[in-house]
């Protein structure tokens, strides 16, 4: 009986181990990534750029040509590298400290030029590599070390919703969130990142899509219930789906024309 | 070709383009409008992009990624927009890059003012940024000089894979003079193709990262050295510099770079009808510093004159030069004062008559 091949290491990620932690979902988010790369058959002029977070070595796990960027920066290093080279398809790959503090001015005017690149965020609502700080999109009342009796939103201010916040901007995009901590929640967010990339592939406009993903790490909880704590404390307030198509009905209002004076 | 009148700034620009640099990033700040001005509108008659960045921390960011893909890029700023772009020149350096930077120094610190300035020499060629790096820094004293030393940095970028810093202050940024481009101009260097570049892995080599991290200390030790082998490299080939009035005798020699040498060369000119012996020695290359050629210089004069618009800052690359062998003096404004050609003929009037007393004893 000849064999069929049902599961396989995609092309695009390299044939070695990563260094995420047992339960953490970094590696599905990649491994989704590469899939799409593969099935679009983008891998051989893609130019990944790696953020500063637990991903930082995203360089070694992705057979892709790669560039890395300061904390924060990979919208900015996106642009010069788009710019530079139309042709080549270009995707950074950032945590929620990276894009949503620290990086809030680059992912903001990357996605309003409508830089024609695709943002792979990943919310796990803490800063994982630097042991569990509190990052915009910590949960109220989650602890972490930095709140240790839990967020204070009189303090520290809401999570920061960053799929709707980049809606709001006028300029053509594709924004959506997803998670992947179900089989099916993955399935859904692979379909998201292959129209990110296609968007990107066909030159139509900027695209981002962010991931909820696990850190059972620093949370302080093993990985089922991580899992468990994504769909009971992350989804609630972070829904799920797609927030501005390049062709949908827009929901910024449209701007006056300018008039000579 | 023709001479044209041109902007410092405008010929800045201008030169990027004729070396081949169809990119360009950076954010607005006087005194140096005109630069990001000029490559709004010229780099699309060229089939370049220009863009308007967020600020000058993304700009060093998007001249690092336009670099890891092998394409010329450049960006300028002035003083404070430079201190914002430390992380990315850091990051530029440490992946081995290439870029050009311009820097039209006002004055600080802070917001200082907007007025020329040279008070970031320290800045320029001690670092900046983090990390053990060294920027190539050229130093130009006319707009034609600028126009020239700004296609070089081009090809010394490519050739070393390092930053380079075009350091000008305020003046040359806005004084008009005639300017020449060559129509066929060779490299100043011997040029590779960018195999190492970020462009997209078919799979027929390893996969290229641009990067700077390195985790391991034996290996990120191993490339520090590498490093320094390339800045030591730079220090046995690429300083410049110039001299005036060195093929005469002379008591007191002049040291100083941009704008305030030619102020000083015009000093000495008047100086020369008084009968005062001078002369000038004018570092075009800040980093690598002409230590050799300064302390040769020096060995004719009795007296060393530092002029800067600071409060002293090649002055400490001057002693080491001289290392105690003769003494130094220091002349310098601050604050986007000018040093008048009069001033510095005086200073040195000054110091040739003690220093005469000092030996009749
Ligand atoms: C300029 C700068 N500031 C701070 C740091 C330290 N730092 C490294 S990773 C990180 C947080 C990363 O968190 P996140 O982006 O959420 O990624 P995660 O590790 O959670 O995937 C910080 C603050 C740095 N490397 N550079
Ligand atoms: S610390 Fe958290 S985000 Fe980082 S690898 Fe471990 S589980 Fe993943
Ligand atoms: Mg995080």
């Amino acid at each position: 009986m000849a064999e069929t091949v049902v599961f396989a290491r995609p092309q695009a990620l390299a044939p070695v181990t990563t260094h995420y932690c047992p339960g953490c979902t970094h590696g599905v988010i990649h491994r989704l990534v590469a899939e799409v790369l593969d099935e679009l058959g983008l891998r051989e002029r893609t130019v990944g750029i790696a953020p500063v977070g637990c991903s930082v070595l995203a360089y070694n796990y992705f057979a892709t040509d790669f560039h890395e960027a300061a904390h924060g920066r990979a919208p900015a290093v996106a642009t010069g590298i788009k710019r530079a080279r139309p042709d080549l398809i270009v995707f950074a790959y950032q945590g929620d400290g990276d894009l949503a503090s620290i990086g809030m001015a680059e992912i903001v005017h990357a996605a309003n030029r409508g830089e024609k690149v695709t943002v792979v965020f990943v919310n796990n609502a803490i800063y994982g590599m630097t042991g569990g700080q509190m990052a915009p999109t910590t949960m109220p009342g989650q602890v972490a070390t930095t709140c240790p009796l839990g967020r204070d939103v009189n303090l520290a201010g809401y999570p920061i919703r960053v799929a709707e916040l980049l809606a709001t901007l006028r300029t053509p995009a594709f924004v959506a969130r997803a998670a992947v901590h179900t089989p099916l929640h993955a399935v859904t967010a692979k379909e998201m990142l292959r129209r990110a990339f296609r968007y990107q592939a066909e030159g139509t406009c900027f695209s981002l899509v962010e991931v909820l993903s696990t850190c059972p790490t620093n949370w302080g909880i093993p990985p089922v219930e991580a899992t468990a704590w994504v769909e009971k404390n992350m989804v609630p307030y972070y829904p799920l789906g797609v927030f501005k198509t390049p062709d949908g009905p827009d929901r910024a209002p449209r701007p006056a024309p300018v008039v000579e004076a | 070709m023709a001479k044209k009148l041109m902007k410092g700034c405008e010929a800045i620009g201008e030169a990027a383009v004729k070396a081949g640099c169809k990119l360009f990033f950076g954010y607005p700040i006087t005194p140096q409008n005109e630069i990001p001005e000029y490559m709004a509108h010229r780099l699309p008659q060229v089939g370049g992009t220009f863009v308007q960045a967020e600020s000058e921390v993304a700009a060093s960011n998007m001249i690092y990624g336009a670099a890891g893909s092998g394409e010329r890029v450049f960006t300028s700023s002035s003083s404070p927009g430079i201190s914002l772009m430390q992380e990315g020149i850091s990051y530029i350096a440490g992946s081995e890059l290439p870029v050009v930077i311009v820097n039209i120094m006002r004055a600080g610190p802070g917001l200082g003012g907007i007025l020329p300035s040279q008070s970031d020499y320290f800045q320029a060629t001690k670092g900046g940024g983090h990390g053990d790096y060294r920027l190539l820094v050229l130093a130009p004293w006319s707009v034609q000089e600028a126009a020239d030393l700004v296609q070089d940095a081009f090809d010394l970028a490519d050739f070393y894979r390092n930053p380079v810093m075009v350091l000008g202050d305020g003046l040359i940024g806005q004084m008009m003079e005639p300017v020449e481009f060559k129509p066929e101009r060779t490299p100043c260097k011997p040029l590779a193709p960018k195999e190492w570049a970020a462009t997209g892995c078919s799979g027929d080599r390893p996969t290229n990262i641009v990067n700077s991290l390195f985790l391991d200390p034996e290996v990120l030790e191993r490339h520090n050295q590498k490093l320094k082998a390339k800045y030591d490299r730079m220090v046995r080939d690429e300083v410049r510099c110039a001299s005036y009035g060195t093929d005469r005798p002379y008591d007191v020699l002049v040291v100083a770079y941009g704008t305030v040498a030619r102020v000083s060369s015009t000093a000495l000119d008047d100086l020369r009808g008084e009968g005062v012996d001078a002369a000038l020695f004018r570092p075009i290359t800040l980093f690598p510093f002409p230590h050799a050629e300064l302390r040769a210089a020096a060995e004719k004069a009795q007296e060393v004159l530092v002029v800067e618009l600071s409060t002293g800052q090649m002055i400490e690359d001057v002693r080491l030069a001289l290392e105690g062998r003769k003494p130094i003096h220091f002349l310098g404004r601050q604050g986007g004062m000018l040093i008048s050609p009069e001033a510095v003929a005086e200073k040195v009037k000054a110091i040739q008559a003690s220093s005469a007393e000092v030996r009749r004893g």
